[in-house]
């Protein structure tokens, strides 16, 4: 029966290991539910130690796709919200869940597609005329298909091009930006993603970008502190002077000095007046 | 694709660097389930040897119910853990959502019932053998249970060890109820499903090479016990 | 012998185990069929018949191991209970051997009866003639000296009563030997030992008293002597003589 006592002991400590590990994370921190494709990117592991050094507070990052983000939010599940599905950040704060939304960022999306570009739509800038092209050449299209920032915008871009996509050749992954791009990459199959997600994915094979340069394409982050009325449990001090690092001259500067392969990745495009106009 | 050679390249030279990123993850993965496979032996086996040495009404049901459970998907179960834990949830108090406690905790629900329906199968053959000597000596039902509790340690241990192993390699539970945070909450599994979302697959091989490493290590351990338990006849 | 004969002779009597109206039913099948029985209060008593006859059952009815469907097995005058069964002991036929040591075999039994003194330990498995295996997992004993474990466990609890279902069925003569002499000595201290054997040498040899049943029920109990030299039954006298259960008039019962 000693070994069941020692093994009994050796659980015990590994309880108070774990939970005193825990209390230490908790020390000054705070928690961001932002996207997978801002955090599959690299920028916040660019960010952050800038930020952490300044003021010694560690960011915590959940990456989910912006359904999820906003849905952990409203659960006051973080103490900041940073993501890229304008009407649905409104939304939030409208309904009381969010202070106020800041304009932070903004980057693009592309389609990439495979070298050989069965579709013939390589070069083309009207992704309207491009979407067109791919729905009538019937050439394979992997999209996300799961409610994210980027699927709800390529829904409203085909919308726009006045097609119902469908049929055997538009493949709906259910799955996150990086898988997508693995899926359509091994299927050959068209892909729409933003730029810093393609230029920082390691799994390109001879995929290239095929239409870009559309200004329907552009892709609005924000960033929003949870609020304190709404969740108790918010770090209203800490959360805010993130949000506030970011939107200043220093956090504008450092997010337009992140770059992968020689390529700027994000633009910064807060605006100046926001946090005046709030106050 | 880049070929598979070149990415198991990578993998190798990933894993030789040993830099101080991986090790912390391998490091976490193995605090949160051994933490969690020690939970769910103190609770698994206890219910596994109860079941095994009683007979009351529902046994049966309680037997069904534990070998289904059994099956539990590990997203359900982080499913579950996270509406507890949600600062929403009734427990959100506690402030453990996205901690490693919490990574514990859901790993630990996982795990109890494969424990649970593992031991109570093993001691319910022990005491099947034990039974008439037991009764013969007069013994309660507490000393019949560390007795066959110790008895069939080295079939426990196997148990215990299969636990470990699907919790090390669970990615659904973790990712949901830990998110995945560096530094803080992100193991192999979650890694590996955010590196081949990065489509960085040499890390995410590399990690794999690793889990498999410890699977294969845990599985030699399971072997030599079961042979020196057979020298022994204690098997 | 000489020792035997003072125990017959000289012992006081430590125990009061009978049983009245015993029956165990399986379905419709009596397989005990309303036994009424008083020992000799001394000695070795055996209990023999033909293979299904009920021996074994009787035997776990007696120690409480198993519930009657009618009738009660009486313990100084009250019914059997788990604290009466901390007076008695009882060796299988096919010893269960914990995965432990030899000696952790022993000190297991000793402990349930809250005994938990290793000499005391060690002294029963001298007297089984065990030293020097102490340390042994016990599973790797033979055959034999797994049973010497058993009865030493058993003595070792030092049981008002002690109950040997076929203990040496399937062991070599030298064992049997050995445990027959293990079981004289218990006898001689005072222990009172009731025994189910298909030997019916060791039966001669050991018997005090024996009881012959057959399906489910007593036909004779008889002092040794006179059962072996004239049984009173045809059943016991074919039995005795090695010849096959005649045709019952009730269904035979395997």
């Amino acid at each position: 029966m000693k070994t069941i006592r020692k093994l009994s002991i050796a659980a015990a400590m590994t309880v108070t290991l774990a939970v005193a590990g825990t209390a230490a994370a908790q020390d000054k921190s705070i928690l961001v539910q932002s996207t997978t494709s801002t955090a599959n990117s690299g920028l916040y592991d660019h960010l952050l130690p800038m930020f952490t050094g300044k003021s010694g507070i560690t960011v915590n990052v959940v990456a989910v796709g912006t359904g999820q983000a906003i849905k952990n939010a409203q659960n006051c599940d973080a103490d900041v919200l940073l993501v890229h599905a304008k009407a649905s950040e409104e939304k939030f704060v409208s309904e009381g869940y969010g202070v106020q939304r800041f304009d932070l960022m903004y980057n693009d999306f592309v389609i990439v597609g495979p070298a050989a570009d069965p579709a013939g739509v390589k070069g083309m800038n009207d992704v309207k005329a491009a979407l067109t092209k791919l729905a009538e050449a019937k050439a394979p299209f992997a999209s996300r298909g799961d409610d994210s920032g980027t699927h709800k915008k390529e829904m409203s871009l085909w919308k726009a091009a006045g097609i119902e996509p469908g049929g055997e050749w538009y493949r709906s992954t259910g799955s996150g930006m990086g898988a997508t791009l693995n899926a359509g990459v091994g299927m050959g199959a068209y892909v729409m993603t933003d730029r810093a997600t393609w230029i920082s994915f390691g799994n390109k094979g001879d995929y290239e970008i095929a239409v870009e340069g559309d200004e329907a394409m552009f892709n609005q982050y924000g960033v929003i502190l949870v609020n304190p009325e709404k969740c108790s449990s918010v770090k209203q001090a800490e959360g805010q002077a993130f949000i506030d690092w970011l939107l200043s001259a220093e956090g504008q500067n450092a997010i337009r000095a992140y770059q992968v392969d020689g390529q700027q990745l994000f633009f910064p495009n807060a605006d100046p007046g926001q946090m005046k106009k709030a106050g | 694709m880049q070929d598979f050679a070149s990415e198991l390249k990578g993998a190798l030279t990933q894993i030789l660097s040993m830099d101080s990123g991986f090790v912390e993850i391998i490091g976490l993965s193995l605090r949160v389930s051994l933490s969690a496979t020690a939970f769910s032996c103190l609770l698994g086996l206890v219910l596994g040897a109860f079941l095994a040495v009683s007979k009351f009404r529902g046994r049966q049901g309680c037997i069904i119910l534990l070998n289904a459970l059994m099956g539990l998907p590990p997203v359900v179960v982080g499913l579950f853990v996270y509406l507890n834990l949600s600062r929403a949830g009734p427990l959100g108090w506690l402030g453990l959502l996205y901690t490693p406690t919490a990574m514990i905790i859901a790993q630990t629900i996982l795990i109890t019932p494969i424990v649970a329906a593992l031991s109570r199968q093993v001691l319910e053959d022990l005491h099947d053998e034990y039974r008439e000597h037991f009764a013969s000596l007069g013994l309660g039902m507490p000393a019949q249970i560390r007795a066959v509790l110790w008895d069939g340690r080295y079939s426990l241990i196997t148990v215990a060890l299969a636990a470990f192993g699907r919790s090390v390699a669970e990615v659904g539970a973790v990712i949901i109820v830990g998110g995945n945070i560096e530094h803080l909450t992100r193991v192999m599994t979650t890694a590996i499903a955010l590196e081949t979302s990065k489509g960085n697959l040499s890390l995410a091989v590399a990690l794999g090479i690793v889990l498999l490493a410890i699977a294969l290590a845990v599985n030699a351990m399971v072997a030599s016990l079961r042979l020196s338990a057979s020298r022994l006849g204690y098997a | 012998m000489l020792e035997r004969t003072g125990a017959m002779t000289g012992t006081v009597q430590r125990h009061a185990l009978y049983c009245r109206g015993l029956v165990y039913q399986v379905g419709e099948r009596r397989l005990i069929d309303g036994i009424d029985l008083d020992f000799l209060p001394f000695g070795i008593s055996t209990i023999v018949g033909y293979n299904g006859a009920g021996k074994s059952l009787l035997l776990r009815l007696l120690h409480g191991l198993l519930e009657p469907s009618e009738g009660a097995v009486l313990w100084n005058g009250k019914p059997l209970s788990a604290k009466a069964r901390h007076h008695q002991a009882m060796v299988f036929q096919k010893p269960v051997i914990l995965r432990r040591t030899v000696l952790d075999n022993l000190r297991f039994a000793l402990a349930s009866r809250g005994i938990r003194d290793r000499k005391q330990a060690l002294a029963a498995l001298e007297r089984v003639g065990l030293s020097g295996l102490e340390s042994r997992p016990a599973r790797l004993l033979s055959g034999g000296e797994k049973q010497r474990l058993a009865l030493g466990q058993a003595i070792g609890c030092n049981p008002d009563v002690l109950f040997l279902d076929e203990a040496t069925a399937s062991l070599d003569p030298a064992s049997v030997h050995a445990i027959e002499q293990i079981v004289l000595a218990a006898s001689a201290e005072g222990t009172k030992v009731i025994m189910v054997t298909h030997d019916v040498g060791q039966a001669r040899r050991l018997s005090d008293e024996v009881i012959f049943i057959d399906q489910g029920r007593i036909l004779e109990q008889a002092p040794a002597g006179s059962f072996f030299a004239s049984p009173s039954t045809r059943h016991a006298a074919a039995y005795l003589e090695g010849r096959l259960p005649e045709t019952h008039q009730h269904p035979s019962q395997n």
